[in-house]
């Protein structure tokens, strides 16, 4: 394939994907939102007025950015796995499979169809906790750097996923016993420098902490870790899910028999 | 004449051990109509998923147009059509937008495949269904979907996976007729089925496959040997 008919094939995926996403805007864009809105109405306005203020802001101010980064990180998992689990489920992963594409592009296609997602969940929920407050952004285009990069990590995640997943069992268990522990204790509805140290070194385990914190740092100005600590780890992580992926898109493993 | 397949040495072994090809050797030339007799398990569905790419071959070589499937693969895959044996589209996919996704997928814009994607809906009678969803078509319909959706990038290889399965006589007679005039316009054409009658309406050379080898390969009078060719083909297959 030469460089028009992959960015053809690339335009292809993407469009069908988005697409997709938009004819199911009940199921893709509006549960992360109406969750997101009750954390901020519960805890950022309910409780967090008895709360006193974190690094100089407003409680609701402070959990803003983790929520955005909870509802990206959880939508560009899901839709990503979703969506691949079935093309196995369907059999209409053989039409990908039996196409010219490298593998690369395949994986390269769906993942920007679900940062595609991630960035407008992202907006979209951002844009809702001006309903409750004015959040000032610090860093605006790091910002939009981070949700991109935070999307793609979970996406390829999400795809790694599908393609282990034998059951529809097997769809919720890395979601249930590892991203939803590891997402709630990873600093988003708090600082981690208030926790006791021994906790505090044990937080630094946890890769969500950095994600969440790379986003507040870029919003609010400040976080719990430096931006470039935070930035290295998500961009490790990626490199490490991109090649995990591709590998097995090269042996087939989960697709081909 | 070219071989628009050549197949050397090819072993397949699934997970559990099961031998599903055990050294086939196969040559096809451009432009043969070539068919694949043999019992349910015999190898026929396994040696067409390795040449596309969908199941891992074991050992072998396989060339197609040319184009070796290991180094090559995405060259060979450009002159590949396949209509499986099961249905496999999305089923809340627009018929029409299966055709043109498809056509994406080979880096065939919408454009570029208008005049193709309105040639394959009106000869096989799928014009008025182009806005329905698989899930309103009838498995006729279906049938023909996936062959309309096999040609969309215009290959020059077409594998057939038991194309007439389940497909009453008039369709599986209309089906014909246009395999037939998609043979004469040069595309190599290789089916795989349990009709012997199609094989012999069809096809100039046969091979029958069985237990993973192929057990018999030649013309249709050399298979057959002066016999009937049910009788040929019970005696290679007990």
């Amino acid at each position: 394939m030469n460089l028009r008919q992959k960015y053809i094939a690339f335009m292809t995926i993407f469009g069908k994907e988005v697409k997709r996403s938009f004819r199911t805007w009940k199921q893709t864009f509006i549960p992360s939102i109406i969750t997101t809105v009750l954390y901020f109405l519960i805890f950022g306005t309910f409780i967090g007025s008895q709360i006193k203020s974190i690094g100089g802001v407003s409680y609701m101010t402070f959990i803003v950015p983790g929520l955005v980064m909870m509802a990206v990180m959880m939508n560009s998992f899901q839709s990503m796995l979703s969506k691949f689990y079935f093309l196995k489920f369907q059999k209409t992963i053989q039409e990908i499979l039996i196409s010219p594409m490298p593998a690369w592009l395949v994986v390269f296609s769906y993942l920007s169809s679900s940062v595609f997602n991630g960035l407008l969940i992202g907006s979209l929920i951002f844009g809702s906790a001006f309903l409750f407050e004015t959040i000032p952004v610090a860093h605006p285009f790091l910002a939009i750097l981070v949700v991109v990069l935070v999307s793609s990590f979970f996406a390829l995640l999400g795809l790694i996923n599908a393609i282990y997943a034998k059951t529809f069992d097997d769809m919720n268990i890395v979601q249930t016993f590892f991203l939803t522990p590891l997402t709630y204790l990873g600093g988003i509805f708090y600082s981690i420098k208030l926790l006791p140290e021994v906790w505090q070194n044990v937080s630094h385990f946890n890769p969500i902490l950095y994600m969440v914190n790379s986003f507040r740092y870029s919003i609010l100005g400040f976080s719990d870790i430096t931006i470039t600590t935070c930035l290295l780890v998500i961009l490790g992580g990626i490199a490490i899910a991109f090649s995990w992926v591709l590998y097995l898109f090269k042996t087939g493993r989960g697709m081909k028999a | 004449m070219k071989h628009a397949l050549s197949i050397k040495d090819l072993h397949k072994t699934y997970e559990g051990r099961k031998v599903a090809l055990s050294g086939v050797d196969l040559d096809i030339e451009e432009g043969e109509f070539f068919a694949f007799l043999g019992p349910n398990g015999a190898g026929k569905t396994t040696l067409i998923s390795i040449t596309c790419g969908l199941v891992q071959k074991t050992k072998g070589k396989i060339i197609v147009q040319g184009h070796d499937v290991d180094t090559e693969g995405d060259d060979a895959k450009l002159h590949i059509g396949l209509v499986p044996q099961e249905f496999n589209a999305d089923i809340f996919t627009k018929v029409e937008d299966i055709l043109y996704i498809q056509a994406g997928y080979y880096g065939v814009s919408r454009k570029e495949a208008k005049p193709q994607v309105e040639m394959l809906l009106e000869k096989l009678s799928l014009k008025d269904k182009r806005n329905n969803t698989p899930m309103e078509l009838s498995g006729g319909m279906k049938r023909r979907l996936m062959i309309a959706r096999s040609l969309v990038h215009k290959p020059t290889f077409l594998f057939l996976d038991e194309p007439s399965a389940g497909v009453d006589v008039e369709l599986r007679l209309e089906m014909w007729k246009f395999l037939r005039e998609l043979n004469e316009s040069g595309v190599t054409i290789v089916l795989t089925t349990h009709y012997l009658e199609e094989a012999e309406k069809l096809c100039k050379r046969i091979a029958i496959i069985n237990k993973g080898e192929i057990k018999r390969i030649g013309t249709m009078d050399e298979v057959r040997g002066g016999r009937p060719l049910e009788e040929v083909y019970l005696e290679i297959t007990a």
